[in-house]
């Protein structure tokens, strides 16, 4: 059997949930090998994980440069470890620099690519959700191999233990890999919550939240719950809360299992990014609200008495 | 400083967005066209960079003979003139042939840095500036909330799912912008009827060498089977809150086991 290459995404030590979507993907099309590409070091202790969830090797494309300069570096160790193996198909994540280092990819082995991936098929008939939701699009890699970027929260990722072996992979950099460099990675406090794309539940607030002290009525709901925080972008450019955390056309796109949207009247620019949610909820104090037209369950009424009101309900039922 | 801000014309997506049922490209015909929003922030930069250190700017699109509404739009914020690739082969071109057509538009102009916007809101992939930057040998600096030059020096900071990170590089460099660098400018009357008289150069790929099998159906190396309009969400219960709302929520929270 072919292998399937799964590009890893990590962070901090962690395997991120949409590389074990990938890799349960993965094995409906092949034979599952993951690919690290970092620093060294940086595969070890990831490749527990990624057994769990059926990767039959660990590929370890690792250097200092790989991780001092974006994206460039990436794409090559890939392109030359495609050149290697020969896989049935490049299975990377649907993120900013996955669907970069697709992008390079595809210059490279002049390679067609497909992003926003939400199924694939052992023929290699992708499924894509396109213009917010709105059109499902079947299309395929006509020249090369199946070369895809697949949105996080496609699929549930299932285990299947296999036992890995690593792999190391020399990477050869060209000149022009190296011409951007990072100097600096600074993380956003995001608490202990999850990531917004991946997160199962979301929990964002719109202009109805009024201020960004008020926030934090969402953000307790969303710690009972679990969930990520997203806001929407009249929230976002009040000031409310930080741009990294907008949900729509132009900010995160999120295909949780709930979706809460407070004070959120649900403008084409928010829904653009939340309305493939499993299950949809809102609260807003108009009954007229658009939001409402896709939600499951709404309510009517001040958020400011409705969330902390859930909240404390959810404490009590503990 | 020379300057190419890349221009896309889509389909408005604050309106109903369709695909052909006979080549399952985008229905040009029946939407609105507009700017690719995320462009518009590009523009900005590129005026503020040029307001600070000089230069020139030029737009650059690719696009059917309607882009030139866009064009013109484009031109009236401020930039100095534009090149429109238009080229009847160039219909079902996909991304991979897109980036082929405008590297070689862009060698062409020879500019110090190409903006862009960080994504189009029609395809959302993400993908051109680095497919760029791939077959120009620039550095890419995308995704970026902020952009800083310093003679031949640039550094942006890169949004992340992290946070943000610190890229620099030197010109030449193809940067992409989210809508967090700027505000945009809205044209002035003074702008619009200036942009009538700008000059906007077209090209054909005879002009920019590229064959024509390279590009269009025939180049194309991604193709859409069939497409299919989503069913529309339909609206489900909705409960007016008169003291209990919260309770209500957490009820049907637990009735479908999230609680």
């Amino acid at each position: 059997m072919a292998e399937v290459l799964v590009v890893v995404e990590s962070s901090g030590g962690t395997v991120k949930k949409v590389t074990l979507e990938m890799l349960t993907l993965a094995r409906s099309l092949g034979e599952p090998a993951a690919v690290v590409l970092g620093a060294p070091g940086t595969a070890a202790p990831l490749v527990d994980k990624l057994g769990e969830y059926g990767a039959v090797k660990v590929y370890a494309a690792e250097s200092t440069e790989i991780d001092e300069h974006l994206v460039a570096p990436k794409a090559t160790a890939l392109a030359q470890l495609v050149k290697a193996v020969s896989p049935a198909a490049v299975l990377i994540g649907s993120t900013q620099e996955g669907k970069e280092i697709a992008g390079r990819l595809a210059v490279k082995l002049d390679n067609g690519v497909l992003t926003d991936v939400v199924e694939l098929a052992a023929d290699g008939t992708a499924t894509q959700v396109a213009f917010a939701g709105s059109t499902i699009v079947k299309s395929k890699v006509t020249k090369g191999l199946p070369l895809v970027t697949v949105r996080p929260n496609s699929l549930t990722p299932s285990p299947a233990a296999a036992s890995p072996s690593m792999e190391p992979v020399e990477v050869a950099l060209a000149d022009t890999d190296k011409l951007a460099v990072v100097t600096k990675r600074v993380a956003e406090a995001k608490g202990a919550r999850p990531e917004l794309t991946e997160a199962s539940i979301v929990v964002s607030g719109g202009r109805g939240v009024a201020s960004a002290e008020n926030f934090k009525i969402i953000e307790e709901l969303a710690d009972l719950l679990g969930a990520a925080v997203g806001a929407s972008r009249a929230a976002t450019d009040s000031g409310f809360y930080p741009h990294a955390f907008q949900v729509g056309q132009t900010g995160k796109t999120v295909s949780p299992q709930l979706y809460i949207a407070v004070g959120i009247s649900g403008a084409i620019q928010h829904r653009a990014g939340m309305q493939t949610s499993k299950t949809i909820v809102a609260v807003n104090k108009d009954t007229e609200a658009p939001i409402f037209e896709l939600a499951d369950f709404g309510v009517v009424g001040d958020l400011n008495q409705v969330v902390p009101q859930a909240s404390e309900e959810i404490r009590k039922r503990r | 400083m020379k300057i190419v801000v890349l221009v896309k014309q889509v389909p408005d997506s604050g309106a109903e967005r369709n695909l052909r049922a006979d080549d399952n490209t985008v229905d040009r015909a029946s939407a609105n066209n507009v700017i690719n929003e995320m462009d518009e922030y590009a523009i900005e930069e590129a005026l503020r960079l040029q307001e600070a250190h000089g230069g020139e700017v030029t737009v650059l699109t690719m696009g059917p003979e309607r882009a030139a509404e866009s064009i013109r739009k484009a031109l009236s914020m401020g930039p100095d003139g534009a090149v429109h690739v238009i080229d009847d082969a160039l219909a079902g071109t996909d991304a991979l042939g897109t980036s082929k057509v405008l590297a070689a538009a862009i060698s062409e102009l020879a500019p110090d840095l190409v903006i862009s916007g960080a994504e189009s809101t029609d395809a959302r992939g993400q993908v051109m500036p680095h497919m760029l930057a791939e077959r120009l040998g620039f550095a890419a600096l995308t995704g970026a909330r902020k952009l800083t030059v310093e003679g031949s020096q640039l550094t942006v900071e890169r949004q992340t799912e992290e946070g943000y990170e610190v890229v620099t590089a030197a010109t030449p460099a193809i940067v992409s912008v989210w809508d967090t660098i700027n505000e945009p400018r809205y044209p002035s009357f003074k702008g619009i009827m200036a942009a009538k008289k700008k000059p906007v150069a077209t090209k054909s790929l005879a002009d920019l060498g590229v064959a024509a099998d390279q590009v269009g159906w025939a180049g194309a190396a991604t193709t859409v089977l069939s497409h299919s309009k989503r069913p529309a969400r339909s609206a489900g219960q909705k409960v007016a809150d008169s003291g209990e709302g919260g309770v209500a929520l957490v009820d049907y929270l637990s009735s479908e086991k999230f609680v």
